[in-house]
């Protein structure tokens, strides 16, 4: 397939969504977007058409999207396979796509390189450490419930509990300084957006690329027992991480342990104050809060643009034939949903057993901060329960505004009232 | 039964620890697994067989022993 310059689109454009908008949008904030829903019903796995007009296949069935993100047959290299890149202006793809820019990147790369870095950060990230930091989740969880009830009896849990919680707990993780905090909120909030022209958004990498290049300066002069410090001077690391890869290291980090623990915070406060009887169940029962959590990553599966895969060589798939360099993406809404897999799966049961679910991912890049996400939500869940009696939302769910347009899926707002004490 | 764990392929996801936490640990050092336990109890094969379905890396199998 050639592409032409002349359909190159001006640099004043948006970036494209990453998936047909009918696959994203939803109108019921808990149902999963009509046209991916009667897509999985058809077939496992369907040939669909990108917004750029390229073809990918769709993968919505639960043990063919787990079985797929185990198969080292199919890359997670977007830097070289993602159709998207052809279609950006030569000095944007270049910016995006450099060796700086992919340095340390170990989300878009594929054994042996991607183990490296792996190795390098799961031993920061285990089971062990992440409930040591229990005491320090549950200090940064009491402070932002004391702050809301000092306020009233009022309150936009998104910006004042579910945001504050996960960005407040990555800059413990990180060391980021206390005066540099609300910076950090901002420029990492702007990341994720889809809908900014492409000039705006890569103003934004800029910034944020700056705000962490500062960070590692300032932790090789002043380490600590935070984990850029760690990194930094990791005995395993040989040779020494790069100044590059570690400021791209610590924005993935970021990245991936702020926006996506804030939005399960929200939505899934949101869930149980629209399930009455579950929140009920988890009131009367705390000790379920941990099934609960499962529960809640099967059901909202907020990483709604779901994983991008590439065919690293010829593939057959589903009964398909597909080319080497073939974009396959796997719907973890549809696949936690499938109900050949799931009894009841649009039902939200705090109750039900657990079982694997593909909320984290699955394969070897299967999210690495996934046991930090589950003591932040089993915490923060659990103190709000306990803490503001009555919680209740503010207005009509219908007007709570929905992050279809988002990266990650979730509320942008959720306004919520509680009996005064 | 007996189990195997295979440390090079092993991602450090934490979910065998978490699921059976006395015959699974990860290691201080790199996170991947260490196992506590290579020949599960009665009562912890279910466990065992869980964890190694539940493993995102394919890094656990476990053999059968006898009847």
């Amino acid at each position: 397939m050639t592409t032409q310059t002349k359909e190159t689109p001006p640099s004043g454009e948006s970036l494209r969504a990453p998936l047909p908008t009918e696959l994203l949008h939803r109108d019921d904030a808990f149902t999963p977007p009509p046209a991916l829903t009667a897509t999985a019903e058809r077939s496992p796995i369907t040939r669909s058409t990108l917004p750029g007009g390229d073809p990918f296949w769709l993968v919505t069935g639960y043990e063919e999207g787990r079985a797929l993100l185990a198969d080292l047959r199919f890359s997670a290299d977007r830097f070289q396979y993602h159709p998207r890149f052809k279609e950006l202006p030569e000095e944007l793809r270049e910016q995006l796509r450099n060796d700086k820019a992919r340095a340390g990147s170990f989300i878009n790369m594929d054994p042996p390189d991607h183990t490296r870095y792996r190795k390098l950060l799961t031993g920061q990230f285990t089971l062990r450490r992440m409930r040591q930091l229990t005491a320090r989740i549950e200090e940064i969880v009491t402070e932002r419930i004391d702050a809301m009830l000092a306020g009233g009896n009022t309150a936009d849990l998104v910006s004042e509990f579910a945001i504050p919680v996960p960005t407040l707990v990555m800059c413990e993780l990180l060391g980021v300084r206390y005066s540099d905090r609300e910076e950090f909120q901002r420029s990492t909030a702007s990341l994720l957006r889809m809908d900014l022209p492409v000039k705006e958004a890569l103003a934004n990498v800029e910034a944020q690329r700056e705000f962490m290049q500062r960070l590692v300066a300032d932790k090789r002069d002043n380490p600590s027992d935070d984990m850029i410090s760690g990194l930094i001077h990791h005995a395993g690391a040989d040779p020494a991480l790069t100044e590059d890869e570690l400021i791209n290291i610590a924005n993935l980090l970021l990245i991936a342990g702020h926006e996506t623990t804030a939005n399960m915070l929200g939505l899934g406060t949101f869930a149980l104050l629209r399930h009455p009887e579950q929140l009920a169940a988890l009131r009367a029962d705390p000790s379920r809060m941990g099934d609960a959590v499962e529960e809640l990553l099967r059901y909202l599966s907020i990483v709604h643009t779901g994983i991008f895969r590439f065919a690293r060589e010829d593939v057959e798939l589903g009964g398909e034939r597909l080319p080497a360099g073939s974009t396959v993406v796997v719907s973890l809404v549809a696949a936690n949903r499938d109900g050949q897999h799931w009894p009841t799966p649009e039902l939200l049961d705090v109750g039900r057993p657990r079982a694997p679910h593909l909320a984290f991912g699955h394969g070897v890049h299967q999210c690495l901060g996934q046991q930090l996400a589950r003591v932040e939500m089993t915490v923060a869940y659990g103190e709000l329960l306990r803490r503001l009696p009555n919680l209740r939302l503010a207005v009509p769910p219908e007007e709570i505004p929905l992050r279809n347009d988002m990266l990650t899926y979730g509320v942008y707002s959720l306004p919520v009232t509680w009996d005064a004490p | 039964m007996r189990v195997h764990a295979d440390p090079d392929a092993c991602i450090g996801s934490g979910l065998c620890a978490l699921r059976l936490p006395e015959v699974f640990d990860q290691s201080e050092e790199d996170g991947t697994v260490v196992l506590l336990r290579a020949e599960p109890g009665p009562d912890q094969q279910a466990g065992v067989v869980q964890a190694v379905d539940t493993c995102p890396a394919r890094a656990l199998w476990v053999e059968t022993t006898g009847a």
